[in-house]
């Protein structure tokens, strides 16, 4: 049986439902240490789509991958506890600040050190930037083809793929030969619940950071059943130039953030006067309501 | 050379109104930057292509004709794209935020290693000056867009590289054409030269596209009716104020029980649930079962003669009155007062 070797992208990302007022830096990126942070919700129906392809070809590897901070490793655990083999947090300072291209430089040479990788599959897009760049830009660094707006894998034979796309209006069936980059829609299945033989098996899963501030004991734990080791990789680990890194590497920037969240909301009541609507229009222009 | 570039989307030999929309925020760049607007176009049967895109006032129409380009594949598409891109140099690149250019545009921005900014909600000129090391920039693309689940409006610029790119929601800028006879010059892209096997590893084998139809949940702007409005023909006002504002016209219940619109429209628990950047609300008294499918709006309108009206409670602006009156006032300034 083939043994496919599948990467998942996942991104640990700041709760958009709960933002609070610390949550932009002066330089206008964001304070992600100021939210609560959960697994991005479509990356997760992502792993559903790779454990189901490892529920029919029960030899594959579901690796997971995600760029972060040291508490990024959060999400991979709760990768394994759903199913998913192993995990490699993507991490260094030289990161910071990455824009999707930079993201996408950084991914794609960490999965380059799995390869050969059959399928690399990522939610389509994040909740806190919704993008949706980062897969079709790791499909390019890779010169593999993309499958976008995923919402099934019908097939895996001979090479070649089968997915059922999902389009604004209407839908899609594509095969592409692997190695091949799919991106997952939210119409496709939610992902399991976590498993609880997995949860106890690994629950006591530490990336090389997080053992830092453990006990001794902990440490030996480690040692004792390997498995436990959550890898990280800096810049150096995967070969990375770091001129694409990071600020340097992201050739948007941010010029300008302004809160909407905020503003209170009281009501102004206004009369049929012209004045009034020219008024109530201007502000609409003003604050990009209207185009 | 640095001229503004749309990439034109098309869908059964038509060019998708998104493209079309871009190309009349395109030929407004391009007159404040004086320089040209063009169109890139792949596809098949494009015969006749440039009358749709004519009165939108590009100067110059790329084509890359091939019965291979029709429908949409990424690897041909991009290839295509890139060639034209690394030829021309555009300054600007834009592309609707559609299954299609939301495919393309980042894989362009990817090979060109250039900035790309998805859902673009306005686009401007303007300059820059960088407060690390005070150099300074003219004439960037302002690309303004929400952020963090719509709760910071972020405009994001790309200083150094070009082109500078941006998608673009269908709806959200609105189409114009322009006065006078247009007559953009034509430019053949040897597709076939330019594309081989490579391109066309992934195949199509099955695609069904839903004819259009009327999606108020995916409209940035609604213009909602209810009882208030009075009949089916007042209901044209609401229409022409949602054509003007690039949004969709809905109705509550009550309006949709009495045919002033089909119930496609209805918002509210028995019909669509919103969440549009603008709702404006005409007539309608805003009963509990209405606002439940809409109160989630990021700025909501009411239009009343009731200052009394439950509606007025959540709305940020409540303008009371006669809507045969205010409707048309706001056209007028709308149309006065937008670029």
């Amino acid at each position: 049986m083939k043994k496919f070797n599948i990467v998942v992208l996942a991104k640990q990302v700041p709760d958009t439902r709960n933002v609070g007022k610390d949550a932009m830096k002066a330089d206008g990126t964001v304070n992600r240490g100021a939210l609560p942070a959960i697994f991005n919700p479509e990356d997760l129906h992502a792993l559903e789509q790779a454990l189901r392809i490892k529920d029919k070809y029960p030899d594959a590897i579901v690796t997971i991958m995600t760029m972060g901070p040291a508490r990024a490793a959060e999400i991979i655990r709760e990768g394994l506890y759903r199913g998913a083999d192993r995990g490699y947090l993507l991490t260094d300072r030289k990161f910071a600040g990455s824009d999707t291209l930079a993201t996408s430089y950084v991914l794609a040479l960490g999965i380059k050190q799995l390869f050969p990788v059959d399928i690399v599959i990522a939610g389509r897009q994040a909740i806190d930037g919704d993008t949706a760049q980062v897969g079709p830009q790791v499909a390019d660094k890779l010169n593999l083809p993309q499958v976008t707006y995923a919402e099934e894998v019908l097939s895996m034979e001979k090479g070649k793929i089968i997915v059922k796309r999902r389009l604004e209006r209407g839908v899609e069936t594509v095969e592409a030969p692997m190695p091949v980059v799919l991106t997952v829609h939210s119409s496709a299945p939610a992902c399991r619940s976590r498993n609880a033989r997995l949860l106890m098996k690994y629950k006591h899963a530490k990336s090389v950071s997080e053992l830092q501030e453990m006990s001794e004991d902990y440490i030996q734990l480690q040692k004792d059943r390997p498995y436990l080791l959550i890898e990280e990789w800096g810049a150096s680990n995967i070969s990375a130039d770091t001129e694409n890194l990071g600020l340097s590497g992201s050739p948007t920037k941010v010029r300008k953030i302004e809160n909407v969240v905020f503003k209170a909301k009281e009501s102004k009541v206004l009369s049929s006067d012209d004045e009034d609507i020219n008024g109530l229009i201007k502000e609409l222009i003003e604050n990009h309501t209207i185009g | 050379m640095n001229n503004v570039f749309v990439y034109c989307e098309i869908e059964e030999g038509k060019v998708a109104d998104v493209s079309l929309e871009l190309l009349t925020k395109g030929r407004s760049l391009a007159n404040q930057l004086k320089c040209r607007l063009e169109a890139v176009v792949a596809g098949s049967k494009l015969d006749g292509v440039e009358k749709q895109i004519n009165p939108y006032g590009a100067d110059v129409i790329h084509i890359a004709e091939d019965k291979s380009l029709y429908p949409y594949k990424t690897l041909p598409h991009a290839k295509i794209v890139k060639e034209v891109f690394q030829k021309e140099k555009p300054c600007i690149g834009l592309f609707g935020a559609t299954s299609v250019g939301r495919d393309l545009a980042p894989r362009i921005a990817s090979v060109l290693k250039c900035g790309l900014t998805a859902d673009c909600t306005a686009l401007e000129i303007g300059d820059h000056t960088d407060n690390k090391t005070g150099k300074e920039y003219k004439n960037l693309l302002y690309q303004i867009r929400p952020a963090f689940g719509g709760n910071i409006l972020a405009t994001i610029i790309n200083p150094e590289t070009r082109p500078q790119l941006a998608t673009v929601r269908e709806g959200v800028m609105k189409k114009e054409e322009v006065t006078g006879n247009h007559n953009a010059e034509l430019k053949k892209v040897d597709a076939a030269g330019l594309l081989s096997e490579e391109d066309f590893i992934v195949e199509i084998i099955e695609r069904h596209i839903e004819p259009r139809k009327v999606n108020i949940a995916n409209s940035n702007i609604i213009v909602a009716g209810g009882y208030g409005v009075g009949s089916k023909e007042n209901f044209a006002l609401l229409f022409q104020l949602a054509d003007v504002l690039g949004g969709e016209v809905a109705g509550s219940r009550a309006a949709v029980d009495s045919g002033f619109v089909e119930h496609a429209r209805q918002v509210g628990q028995t019909g669509v649930t919103v969440r549009p950047k603008l709702y404006i609300a005409c007539g309608i008294s805003g009963q509990i079962q209405h606002r439940a499918g809409m109160d989630q709006s990021a700025m909501i309108i009411s239009i009343n003669d009731d200052p009394g009206a439950p509606i007025n409670q959540i709305a940020d602006y409540s303008v009371i009155g006669d809507l045969n009156e205010i409707i048309p006032k706001m056209i007028k300034y709308y149309k006065k007062n937008s670029k």
